[in-house]
């Protein structure tokens, strides 16, 4: 069975058949070539997959394509104007908040939640905010760092 | 990894599911997915079709009336920690709402599919039945109400018959001066519950009145904790008497604990007691304050054991 979907991502519509058990990320990643978005551990705990699903945090690799069907999709892509990095990119740039960059689109998408629920958060809510993410590089204390840069701007709201 | 092949179906209506849950045998809902798609990602679970519920909007939403909190059943754990309705009427609740898995997780999982789904680390069955919170389940023939207390059976196993569709979740709202606490123990990757214990606690001219505490994340199925309960029914709330009415939680638990390589069951046992202690603890404090409003005459009084 293939079921007709309709996903726009990042502004950009797409119109597919897909299998019903296609996971979102894998509909980002191989169906529309969008591969900014990662999977790590494809058991939900890790984050590197997360996405905004009209507006709202999301690991994909726990959603069905068919589930977003007439939703909106927002990855690590969609965030920067043209040339001009989104306030979180240029703030884990700045702060120095990834080192291999894998966890860093979801760590990116997760803040860009944390900011948008909490636009000035503590140091606690930060890392309470972040809990689903998970980074084997930096520590987190650079990544916490880049997060309270980016707070204050319009960083949720972009 | 890749869920066995299932076909798929979109309810826009309670009706619609239970013509397609007749017209597809075996076929499982799938309201937020994030406990069915890891099950079947895992190929734990290998049903021929799924019958999509996530749109229905007369699934959703939180309303009070007639001294209850009605919480439909598509209703998200983020929506129902942010609730202010359900911060008032069923502090406990909104807590336990909160500190389900993270942030993600909360703003796709929902109450109905949480408690279909019975997993014994989650955390709404504990204070589900803390709060003596009924479940309404749209059968094949009409409609019916279950009480929690009958709900949860045992591990991943509730009272819900095979067209059963929970629709809603009816909390009633806590009575004036009634203290409501939930701690857990989290699993540090998955923030799954590896205990959790719920407590509702009333205050009676300063000696504890009516008082239920409940247990999850160690055992198969959420239970009460009735000797924790009677251990602590009219004494007055020393920590001592506290301390004491928690150990007593031994005597609730019984043989079968759950232990995994991240906490052995010998471990649970040895933690339970501190889970429900600081879950009394809590409750009681904030039943204190509520009962002491109306003594405004004697603002020094402090309870004895702050
Ligand atoms: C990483 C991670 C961490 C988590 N941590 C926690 C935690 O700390 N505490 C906790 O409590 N939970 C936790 N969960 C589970 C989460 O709360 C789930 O969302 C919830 O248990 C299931 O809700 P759902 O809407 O996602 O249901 P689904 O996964 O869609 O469905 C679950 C089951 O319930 C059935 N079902 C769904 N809705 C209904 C309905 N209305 N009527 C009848 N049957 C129905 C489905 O057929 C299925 O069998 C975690 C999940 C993940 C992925
Ligand atoms: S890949 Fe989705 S949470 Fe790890
Ligand atoms: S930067 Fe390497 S995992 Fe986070």
């Amino acid at each position: 069975m293939t079921v007709p979907v309709s996903i726009t991502v990042n502004g950009q519509r797409y119109d597919r058949e897909v299998e019903p058990r296609l996971l979102l990320v894998h509909f980002l990643r191989e169906v529309i070539g969008s591969t900014g978005t990662k999977v790590g551990c494809d058991t939900s705990q890790c984050g590197a997959c997360t996405v905004l699903l009209d507006g709202i945090s999301l690991k994909s690799c726990t959603a069905l394509a068919v589930q977003a069907d007439g939703a909106e999709v927002t990855t690590i892509e969609g965030l920067a104007a043209g040339e001009a990095l989104h306030p979180l990119q240029d703030a884990f740039w700045e702060k120095h908040g990834l080192q291999c960059g894998f966890c860093t689109p979801g760590m990116i998408m997760a803040s860009h939640e944390l900011l948008r629920v909490t636009p000035d958060p503590s140091d606690a809510q930060i890392r309470h905010g972040l809990e689903g993410n998970l980074c084997r590089c930096t520590g987190y204390q650079n990544i916490v760092r880049a997060v309270r840069q980016a707070a204050g701007t319009t960083a949720g709201q972009r | 990894m890749y869920a066995p092949d299932f076909a798929y179906y979109r309810a826009d209506s309670v009706a619609e599911i239970g013509r397609l849950l007749r017209k597809h045998p075996g076929a499982k809902l799938l309201a937020g997915g994030h406990s069915l798609i890891p099950l079947l990602k895992l190929r734990l679970a290998a049903p021929p079709a799924l019958i999509d519920i996530g749109r229905i909007g007369e699934l959703k939403g939180i309303s009070v009336a007639d001294g209850r909190l009605r919480i439909g059943a598509l209703t998200t754990h983020a929506q129902i920690a942010a609730s202010s309705e359900v911060a008032a009427h069923a502090p406990a609740l909104a807590a336990a709402a909160g500190v389900i898995g993270d942030p993600a997780v909360r703003n796709r999982g929902t109450i109905g599919g949480n408690v279909a789904h019975a997993d014994p680390a989650s955390d709404l069955p504990t204070v589900l039945l803390a709060l003596g919170a009924s479940f309404a389940v749209a059968t094949d023939d009409g409609e019916r109400a279950i009480p929690a207390g009958g709900f949860f059976q045992d591990m991943m196993t509730t009272a819900l018959g095979e067209h059963d569709i929970v629709t809603a979740v009816d909390v009633p709202t806590a009575p004036e001066g009634q203290g409501q606490a939930y701690e857990k123990f989290s699993h540090p990757a998955s923030r799954y519950a590896v205990i959790g214990a719920a407590a509702a606690v009333g205050l009676t001219g300063g000696k504890v009145g009516r008082v239920v505490v409940t247990l999850g994340g160690l055992v198969p199925a959420a239970i009460r904790a009735g000797s924790v309960e009677q251990a602590l029914s009219g004494q007055a709330p020393s920590a001592d008497a506290i301390a004491d009415a928690a150990a007593a939680v031994s005597n609730d638990l019984g043989p079968d604990l759950i232990g995994d390589i991240y906490a052995s069951a010998e471990y649970r046992r040895a933690m339970a007691p501190v889970c429900v202690k600081r879950a009394l603890t809590a409750a009681l404090k904030r039943a204190s304050s509520v009962a002491e409003a109306p003594a405004a005459r004697s603002p020094w009084w402090k309870p004895s054991w702050l």
